[in-house]
Formats: structure tokens, C-alpha cells, sequence
């Protein structure tokens, strides 16, 4: 790790608990300026609410987390935009922070969709809004992007673009980036650091630590790990349907 | 020229208007139009109040309505009911209590009438001071929460996530919304200030694509039903809160047609 005054976001075992049922618990992790940090992990491992928590919308966590940035980008996995709101792309561009027309513009340019500029949010496919999502994180140039599975919903060809674009901005800004992202191909070649979750985390590393681990390979299967060295090691736990985590 | 009670009732309704306008976009859009039901019923009890104690009437409904508001958050944290059951609680519990307190105060003529469905001829130049001060203090002071207010209307955590800190935008718009029926009650009475709120916003919705036009078009819509109302109370006597509710009612009808002609055009 370098110098501090790099690390935009710091947890320090974090977890969160709702009625009852940890999350995730004992997250620990940092990103700093133009690194890109990837939280990978089955459904239900924990990815959405470790961003949650990083983001400080998840008030009442367990552990430590400071932010050291307000300029703030987020991509949620999730977002349903209510019909009884009359939103136009533009209108929902400067949602947060007031943006002159050149800049919408340039951010709706670099993830193809300027075309959509003046459209009904309520119009827009699947892709077509994820693409309108992650144009709004980036034309703030934000100083932390967080994005929870930015390319859920895009067409292939698509996908491949966002991503190398997605590289590109972490280059350019020189702004840290936490991911979400369940294409494999991308976290190896485009990230700096790998936090495998479950629950808690499993392991953690550069890309080709981690895909070496092999609770990654019990995770993700065999042919997720082909590039994998032959290496063994004994699960020192097992995890219940309920989430709990037991020794061996 | 405020000696005539018509004219005093033109320029305290349109006051309002102005108002209701853009927060009942904000009502509409967050789904509160029982909330603010809620907050009206109880206002009441704030009248009854200030006759009692002889209090500043807008300060004493201003007060209760946003106490009521208070006590509901309390409850929906501490409580188990779904949120439409406990807004029924308090409406309908603030209303019978303010009654009954009416019962006791024996010794005042209180114009039940009047509180429920608004009376023009009670508006006093002071009145006229309160809807327009008040009024023009709280477009104010959601003009500073916009940012923070509509983006989390759009999706709390965005606004959260980038700093907007959206719950402290909704309590004061929970504040604001309190004052609106506190400086309203007398023009359009307890039972339809939601409806000043909620049918005009409802109206500007049909016809507009963005947020700015709708809260244009909801304050057209609010100054429009005023100024109808009022001429056709005066002009067929009939009841000044009720005729520029339905005044409102009309214009929404009118929005309909143009819904129809878009739906064709795109057809």
C-alpha cells in the first residue's frame, strides 16, 4: 500500500446485520487513488452491501469505515424509477451536482447513448439505462466510483466497451474505482485487487493471488480457475444455508 | 383595496397557491397525500388550541401538525403497524380529540363549517401577511433542499451515497409541509387542503415531461382553480373551499384530453 493520503475509502472489519442474520461481517479493505479493487462472489455473498457500507448509506454497521472523498459516483445494482416522477434523461444527469450541457454531453457520448439525451427515463431498456447510470457516475469526475454490476443488462459487444471505458476513466480521473462485477475475464485483466466474498472474506489479493486460492476455485467452479496452478488446501470452515460460518 | 373581503380571499388563495404548487409535486412524487391528510386532520386540535390559550392560530396548527408528524416517525420506529394504519390512527385520533375539546370550550362560537371547509370571509389582513411571508419563507427554504430532496424522491441512496444527505432534507419537508396547512387552514379548510395539494400536482403530471414544467404547471393549475372558484363562489353562492377544489377537479379533467391526444400521436 502507499503513501495514506491515497486511500479514498477505508473499511476496517465491517460488517452489517439485518434482523438478525450477518450480511457480511469482518470486511476489511481500502481503495485508493486509480486502483481499481474488485469484490467478487456468489449471489448472497455480500458484494452489494459491502459497497453499501463503503458508501455510508448502511448506518448502523458493525466496525469501522472512513471515507476521505465526497466527490462520489455510484452505479447501484438496483434502481426502479417511480412513473409518477417525469424524468427526461437530462433532468436525471444533474441529480446530484448541477452539470453544464458539454459535460452531459461528453459522459453520454463516451457510453453511446447521447442519443437518448431528451427521452422519458420510464422509456429506456435495461441496457440503455445501465448505460445512462453509468454515464451520470462518471460526468460528475468523481474521485470514487463505486459500481455494483455497471454492465448488468448490456449487449456483449457493449459490455466489452463499458469495461475498457471503465479502465480508461480510472486511468484518466486517477480516481479509485470499487466493483461489482461477475465477468471473470474482466476482473483479471483490468483490476488491481481482488476481494473474493462469502459472506466474509475469502480471500483477497491480486487478481492472480486470489484465482490461485482455492476457496475461489470451490466458489466459482473448475472452469473459472483454468489458468489456475494446481494448489490444494483444506476448507477450515463451512457455511450454513442460514449464512453462519462453522469451524471445522 | 384589502377593505373588500373578495379581493383579500383572491390574494390569500393565490398566495397558496404559489405554495401548494411545487410541494404538492413533492407530495404526489413521494406517495404522502395521506401523510399530509394526516397532518391536516390534526390541525383541528391546533385550532381548538389556540382559541383556548388565545394563540396565533397558523403558530398553534403549525406547532400540533408538526408534533403529529413527530410522533409518527416515533411510532413507525417503534411499532410493528404498517404506515398507513398509524397515519389512520392519528388523523382520526387528533380529529376526535380536537372535537372534544371543542365540546369544552363552551363559552366560544366555534364555526365548525369553516374550519372544515375554509371561510373567505374570515380572512383578515394579517392573514394575508401570514400566507405570504410564511409562504414565500418556505418556497425559500425548499428551493435550498431541492438538490437533496428530489434526488432522494428519485432513489435515496444515490442521494445518500454522493452526499446529499437526504434524510435531513425530509424532515424539513416534513416542517414545511406542517406550515403549508398551518397558513392554509382558513382559506380552503381542514378537510381539502390535500386536495389543493395533491389535484393540481395530479393535473401538471398529466401534461408535462419534466419536473421543472410539472411544478410549473401545478402552480398555473393552483392560481388557475383559485381565481375560478372564488368568481363562480361568488357569482352562485356556493362554498369558496369546495368550489376551488372543484375548479381544480375541472382543470385535471381538461389534463385528460391532452393525455388521450399524446397517446394517439404516438399510436
Amino acid at each position: 500500500m502507499s503513501s495514506n493520503n491515497n486511500v479514498l475509502v477505508k473499511m476496517n472489519k465491517a460488517g452489517y446485520r439485518h434482523n438478525d442474520k450477518w450480511l457480511v461481517q469482518g470486511v476489511s479493505l481500502s481503495v485508493e487513488r486509480g486502483k481499481i479493487v474488485t469484490l467478487i462472489g456468489p449471489n448472497g455473498s455480500g458484494k452489494s452491501t459491502t459497497a453499501k457500507i463503503a458508501l455510508g448509506i448502511l448506518k448502523k454497521i458493525d466496525g469501522h469505515v472512513e471515507k476521505y472523498t465526497n466527490k462520489i459516483g455510484y452505479v447501484p445494482q438496483k434502481i426502479s424509477v417511480d412513473w409518477t416522477l417525469p424524468l427526461r434523461v437530462y433532468d436525471f444527469m444533474i441529480l446530484t451536482e448541477n452539470l453544464d450541457e458539454k459535460t452531459i454531453d461528453e459522459a453520454l457520448s463516451l457510453t453511446g447513448v447521447i442519443h437518448l439525451k431528451d427521452k422519458s427515463l420510464g422509456n429506456l431498456s435495461g441496457g440503455e439505462f445501465q448505460r445512462v447510470l453509468l454515464a451520470r457516475a462518471i460526468s460528475k469526475k468523481p474521485e470514487l466510483l463505486v459500481l455494483d454490476e455497471p454492465v448488468q443488462g448490456v449487449d456483449f459487444t457493449g459490455e466489452i466497451a463499458l469495461y475498457e471505458l471503465i479502465k480508461k476513466i480510472s486511468d484518466e480521473l486517477n480516481c479509485g474505482i470499487l466493483l461489482i462485477s461477475h465477468d471473470l475475464h474482466t476482473v483479471m485483466s483490468a483490476t488491481d485487487h481482488v476481494v473474493c466474498l462469502n459472506g466474509h472474506v475469502c480471500c483477497s489479493g491480486t487478481p492472480i493471488d486470489v484465482a490461485k486460492n482455492t476457496e475461489y476455485k470451490a466458489l466459482f467452479g473448475e472452469q473459472a480457475s483454468q489458468i489456475l496452478t494446481r494448489y490444494e488446501h483444506k476448507h477450515d470452515h463451512i457455511h450454513t444455508i442460514e449464512g453462519e460460518i462453522k469451524k471445522n | 383595496m384589502f377593505d373588500d373581503f373578495f379581493i383579500r380571499a383572491l390574494v390569500a388563495g393565490l398566495g397558496v397557491a404559489f405554495v401548494t404548487g411545487p410541494l404538492g409535486c413533492f407530495v404526489v412524487w413521494r406517495r404522502l397525500s395521506y401523510f399530509g391528510d394526516t397532518l391536516a386532520h390534526s390541525a383541528l386540535l391546533g385550532v381548538t388550541i389556540a382559541y383556548s390559550l388565545e394563540f396565533n392560530i397558523a403558530l398553534s396548527v403549525f406547532i400540533i401538525s408538526s408534533l403529529i408528524a413527530l410522533i409518527l416517525v416515533q411510532l413507525q420506529n417503534r411499532t410493528n403497524l404498517p404506515g398507513d394504519a398509524l397515519l389512520g390512527l392519528l388523523a382520526h385520533s387528533s380529529l376526535a380529540v380536537g372535537l372534544v375539546v371543542i365540546g369544552f370550550l363552551t363559552f366560544i362560537r366555534f364555526d365548525v363549517m369553516g374550519l372544515l371547509f375554509g371561510d373567505i370571509l374570515a380572512v383578515t389582513v394579517d392573514d394575508l401577511y401570514i400566507i405570504w411571508i410564511g409562504g414565500a419563507l418556505i418556497l425559500l427554504i425548499l428551493r435550498l433542499i431541492w438538490k437533496g430532496l428530489f434526488a432522494s424522491t428519485v432513489n435515496y441512496e444515490l442521494a445518500e451515497a454522493e452526499g446529499l444527505n437526504p434524510d435531513r432534507a425530509k424532515a424539513i419537508f416534513t416542517i414545511l409541509m406542517a406550515a403549508i396547512i398551518a397558513i392554509s387552514i382558513k382559506m380552503v379548510g381542514l378537510l381539502l387542503i390535500t386536495g389543493m395539494l395533491i389535484i393540481p400536482a395530479a393535473m401538471a403530471r398529466n401534461i408535462s415531461d419534466s419536473p421543472q414544467k410539472m411544478i410549473i404547471y401545478s402552480i398555473i393549475g393552483g392560481l388557475l382553480s383559485v381565481i375560478i372558484g372564488l368568481f363562480s363562489s361568488l357569482e352562485f353562492n356556493t362554498p369558496s373551499g369546495p368550489s376551488i377544489i372543484a375548479a381544480a377537479l375541472f382543470l385535471f379533467v381538461i389534463s385528460l384530453f391532452k393525455i388521450k391526444q399524446t397517446i394517439k400521436l404516438k399510436n
